[in-house]
């Protein structure tokens, strides 16, 4: 299979106002990936989905991540004079990364049996601007997995066909895989109608009658 | 919306069945039904007996294994893993520890590899075996094929418990290798199971190919067309089924695969009763990988020496991998921030993925063909709901 520089090289000139970036993997796995931006994905996925030498037509596995805001450290060389001398001295300055929520498309082709092809697309931030285009019309097998990254990341795919949560109950209102996510403390808790016949009752019933001693009889002899 | 009970009553004699055209009957099955594989819900709209409409509904038994995952060091999930897909503990363990020794560049000495061949066929065996016997009590054949299926599975279980201490929560593979070495007694007496194992399932097989009621029941019932399996992103024998020649352990290669000969059968129509022949065939092609897998079986040790268990971190970096599971493909993919738990720990669960087809299939058949069809796709709802 072609290289992800190569791979990236074709969809800069075959798709037009395509910006691809490539994320590096610094581990042992070697699984470099395609940052697609959100406007264009649609049309690169058709790509890489089309094209003759790729023909990846598998989508094995769609998966969100939660990158939480985050300290980027940076480290610059700056000249100082130190004990009267003109020195090069490391400055590290710590800048606030923003966080944001992030799509990994896992891609294959069945027909040409080569891949994994990895493609992600980020989110703006991870409260107000959470929308990404849904990759479902190209591939079903986003169906349902996407729906379940909606329902665990509150991520919002444009143009899915059935954006409802899949894991958790509807009236559910929190998104349980984010990094910042907390179990509410009555998690157990939930009022049913039992509750309410239970305290009706509860008004209407008399004190428990006495024994009247009746616990002292002895058996007669 | 549903007809009223009372507007059947005041149908005339002999043309009840007319009043149903065009009317949708919206019904619940499950999550309590016996043939839903565990607690899986279908809302179903039927006109008559046809559904026109299906949409299952997840999440009952939804634990959030993934978020316990990122929770826990990297060994603790490994036998939490087991409880994914409960009846194939071992490929489950397999898959997990392969991504792992991506992610951290493991190598693993060739004794484990060879194990963890034959005790993944072994699950296969015993996972095919017991899904056959489910299906035919799906039709109705209430009890004996599946206590004869079980039958078989309990020789494979009892082999699995005397190596690994538990019939189905394994947790045997570790990174870089397996827990424990069987004893030249265990490779024994698994060689006399995968002996006797085509006697039973001869017999069994007939049991289902001559049958008319399986036949009439299963043959051009929930046809899956090959396009539509690869573009839902279907694996296992359900992909096959429909002729799509995609077996990760030829794709892949890996583990020993390559040195081991076997063929990938393939089926031409796609429905119920391919996916349920496909079952049969895989079965017989992994007694012929475990014959030669015993054969080959080198010494040496079973765990790579290198590999720290307790305070294991692996570099920053992420892997995705995965292995051809009994049920599809079963894949892991992790992030590691270089801590002691990875920072997303993901599950690609095969029988999941494959109920993305489920409505199309069903959509013309009957209710009763429901069950069928959704028992020939495989399903374990640990791993469906996570």
């Amino acid at each position: 299979m072609e290289s992800l520089e190569e791979i990236k090289a074709r969809i800069d000139a075959s798709v037009a106002g395509a910006r691809v970036e490539i994320i590096s993997n610094p581990g042992p796995a070697n699984q470099p990936s395609l940052l697609l931006d959100r406007a264009g994905a649609e049309a690169i996925a058709h790509f890489l989905r089309d094209d003759a030498t790729l023909r990846l037509d598998f989508c094995s596995n769609v998966t969100g991540i939660d990158w939480l805001d985050r300290k980027v450290k940076t480290t610059r060389k700056v000249r100082q004079i130190v004990d009267g001398a003109e020195k090069e001295v490391d400055e590290i300055t710590e800048d606030a990364g923003p966080g944001y929520l992030e799509v990994v498309y896992h891609l294959y082709s069945m027909q040409l049996k080569h891949g994994p092809v990895i493609v992600r697309m980020r989110t703006r931030d991870r409260t107000n601007d959470v929308h990404l285009p849904s990759l479902t019309g190209i591939w079903r097998s986003a169906e349902l997995q996407e729906r379940e990254i909606y329902d665990l990341y509150g991520i919002h795919f444009d143009r899915h066909p059935d954006l409802r949560r899949i894991l958790m109950w509807d009236e559910f209102t929190d998104y349980p895989m984010r990094k910042d996510y907390r179990e509410p403390d009555d998690y157990e808790y939930e009022p049913t109608a039992h509750d309410e016949v239970l305290t009706r009752a509860k008004e209407r019933v008399s004190a428990r009658p006495s024994l009247d001693g009746a616990e002292d009889l002895a058996m007669p002899e | 919306m549903s007809v009223g009970f009372h507007e059947l009553a005041e149908a005339p004699a002999g043309r009840m069945s007319s009043r149903w055209e065009g009317e949708l009957l919206e019904i619940s099955m499950g999550p309590q039904h016996p043939s839903t594989h565990g607690v899986f819900r279908m809302n179903v709209a039927l006109e008559g007996e046809i559904v026109r409409r299906l949409k299952p509904v997840f999440g009952y038994l939804h634990r959030n294994h993934e978020k316990i995952g990122e929770n826990t060091s990297y060994l603790g999930s490994m036998p939490y893993t087991d409880r994914l897909d409960y009846f194939c503990s071992m490929t489950n363990n397999w898959a997990y520890a392969l991504s792992v020794e991506k992610l951290a560049g493991i190598e693993v000495p060739e004794r484990a590899q060879y194990l963890r061949v034959i005790l993944a066929e072994l699950t296969r065996l015993q996972n095919h075996t017991s899904l056959l016997g489910f299906l035919l009590s799906d039709m109705g054949a209430w009890g004996t094929p599946l206590m004869y299926a079980f039958r078989e599975r309990e020789k494979i279980l009892d082999l699995f418990e005397s190596l690994s201490g538990s019939r189905m929560m394994c947790d045997y593979m570790r990174f870089g290798g397996c827990r424990v070495d069987p004893s030249a007694a265990w490779i024994e007496a698994a060689k006399r199971v995968v002996a006797n194992y085509p006697a039973f399932l001869d017999e069994f097989e007939q049991l289902i190919v001559e049958n008319e009621i399986v036949l009439a029941r299963t043959q051009e019932v929930g046809i899956l067309s090959a396009e539509l399996a690869v573009s839902a992103g279907i694996t296992g024998p359900m992909l096959r089924a429909s002729g799509v020649n995609y077996d990760l352990r030829k794709v892949d290669g890996y583990g020993v695969y390559p040195r081991l000969k076997f063929k990938v059968p393939l089926g031409d129509h796609g429905d119920c009763y391919d996916r349920l022949m496909m079952r049969v065939l895989e079965v017989r092609e992994s007694l012929g990988i475990l014959a030669q897998a015993f054969e080959q079986l080198p010494g040496g040790p079973v765990v790579n020496p290198k590999v720290k268990l307790r305070a294991f971190k692996p570099p920053v970096g992420e892997a995705y991998g995965r292995i051809e599971g009994p049920k599809g493909e079963l894949g892991f993919y992790l992030v590691s921030e270089g801590g002691a738990s990875p920072y997303r720990y993901r599950v690609r669960p095969p029988s999941f993925i494959n109920l993305t087809v489920l409505e199309d299939m069903c959509l013309g058949h009957t209710v009763a063909d429901v069950m069928v069809i959704l028992g020939s796709i495989d399903i374990v709802m640990g791993e469906v709901d996570r």
